[in-house]
């Protein structure tokens, strides 16, 4: 049985922004490359086992060098990382993870995208779980990261943190896809849920490599994958006029 | 019990006050056409000497709410940022205001205004505030949209703490009868204000002074 507050970050109503971002395919989908629901899962076929890789396992390595395998997660994270005495924990030194994704995500404007996506992500977090060990990862941490934060802090393991965040990926593209196509929202949930079937290996392999990463403390260690036509196409979204979405 | 959804009061007791020495947050919304952007211009061209105002605007595709308010020269441009709601405007207001949360806090951060106006994309009469976002709001509506409108009631006739009827010049042009809009809302409205006015052809004294007044609270 996952962690009970574990549903609350599977959750597209927890109000992280996640609404406004379509991942990606309405780039895709103005320019006529996305039009049916089979569309929609080549997509994301081309997208989960790449940068969806990254993503997943960064937020595996955050989650994983906070891990405290126990029930109480504020205590752990307190053992590992020493208290400053006024209350707040130190925690990792996250600059060498900040810029090792920053190094995978070649585009700038999906850079932008992350941080703008993490930024909401830490809000929420302080709100909903304020022990979490949020401390030195600054106002704009990217996104995978602050993911991987809320997990540890939720009860999560580094293999909940990468499902996580394909779940993400999956739930972005396709809610934006019935928004922008009036696709039949049932056909997309079927697309979701066969997707989080297909790319299941996806979310073993981030774990590992995530949780080997921060076991070895070398960020270096985290995968590179991307896909051209996506990173393109975001770069030109983000020039845009007329965009519904933000990404 | 359930209550009808015109007898939900938004602004009761269930939200702070703005906060003193904090920037106050007035959202505006209502439906598409309703005159939101003018009611925006126009605050902003009568306080724009006397106070330190900000924009946000939540266009539902396009920037160009905020580009009317640029070129219109309401404020220095920079003080006029859009926001993409991924076609869900009522959402960004209410439900996940991360985007609107955003915009706002950039703006506190560089211009320290005294008011930031957050400017809904056109929805319809269901579309609030969440009072995360906004201190106090203000729901608009067209008098050419139907004189039943009021009547119909809805959270945002109901519940805001402004209501504005627009374009009454228009009543007599359309058969909307104003007298019966304004009483429709009274009864809705337990006591809260309206304002009757025509944006675009007449001063709008008493929406000024009410927005003075939400400012001066936290002043």
């Amino acid at each position: 049985m996952p962690a009970p507050e574990l549903w609350l970050l599977a959750d597209s109503r927890l109000p992280t922004g996640g609404h406004a971002h379509s991942g990606g395919i309405e780039s895709a989908v103005r320019r006529g490359l996305v039009r049916a629901p089979d569309d929609v899962a080549a997509w994301l076929s081309g997208r989960v086992p790449t940068a969806g890789l990254v993503t997943a396992a960064a937020a595996a390595a955050a989650c994983a060098l906070l891990d405290s395998r126990g029930d109480d997660p504020s205590a752990l994270v307190a053992r590992e990382f020493p208290s400053r005495g006024d209350g707040t924990t130190t925690g990792p030194d996250w600059e060498p993870w900040d810029a090792a994704i920053s190094a995978r995500t070649p585009v700038a404007a999906l850079r932008e995208v992350s941080r703008q996506q993490g930024r909401a992500m830490l809000r929420t977090v302080r709100a909903a779980w304020p022990h979490a060990a949020v401390t030195g990862l600054g106002t704009r941490p990217h996104q995978a990261l602050v993911l991987g934060v809320a997990t540890a802090a939720a009860g999560g393991t580094p293999t909940d943190a990468a499902g996580l965040a394909v779940h993400h990926l999956v739930g972005q593209v396709c809610s934006a896809a019935v928004r922008l196509l009036g696709l039949d929202p049932l056909a997309l949930a079927g697309v979701h849920a066969r997707a989080l079937t297909a790319h299941g290996p996806v979310v073993g392999k981030a774990a590992d490599a995530g949780t080997t990463a921060a076991g070895a403390a070398e960020a270096d260690l985290l995968p590179t994958a991307t896909t051209p036509l996506p990173e393109v196409l975001a770069v030109l979204h983000a020039r845009s006029e007329g965009a519904l979405f933000a990404s | 019990m359930l209550h009808r959804l015109d007898e939900l009061d938004l602004s009761g007791g269930a939200h702070d006050h703005p906060k003193p020495g904090r920037a106050v947050r007035i959202g505006i919304g209502g439906p598409v056409g309703c005159g939101k952007t003018a009611l925006v211009a126009a605050l902003c061209r009568v306080l724009r000497d006397e106070l330190s105002v900000a924009v946000v605007t939540n266009d539902i595709y396009t920037t160009e709410d905020a580009d009317f308010l640029r070129r219109e020269a309401v404020l220095d441009a920079e003080r006029i940022v859009a926001v993409r709601t991924g076609c869900c405007p009522h959402t960004a207001i209410r439900d996940d205001v991360t985007a609107n949360l955003d915009a706002v806090e950039d703006l506190v951060e560089r211009f320290d205004p005294d008011l930031v106006l957050v400017e809904s994309g056109g929805d319809n009469l269901t579309a609030t505030f969440s009072y995360g976002l906004i201190d106090r709001q203000i729901f608009v509506i067209d008098t050419a949209g139907g004189d039943d409108v009021p009547r119909k009631g809805g959270p945002g006739v109901a519940g805001a703490d402004l209501l504005v009827i627009n374009k009454v010049d228009l009543g007599p042009l359309v058969g909307a009868d104003t007298d019966r809009m304004a009483a429709d809302a009274a009864r809705v409205r337990d006591g809260k204000p309206t304002a009757l006015v025509s944006v675009r052809t007449a001063p709008i004294p008493e929406i000024v002074d009410w927005v003075r007044a939400q400012v001066r609270v936290t002043a």
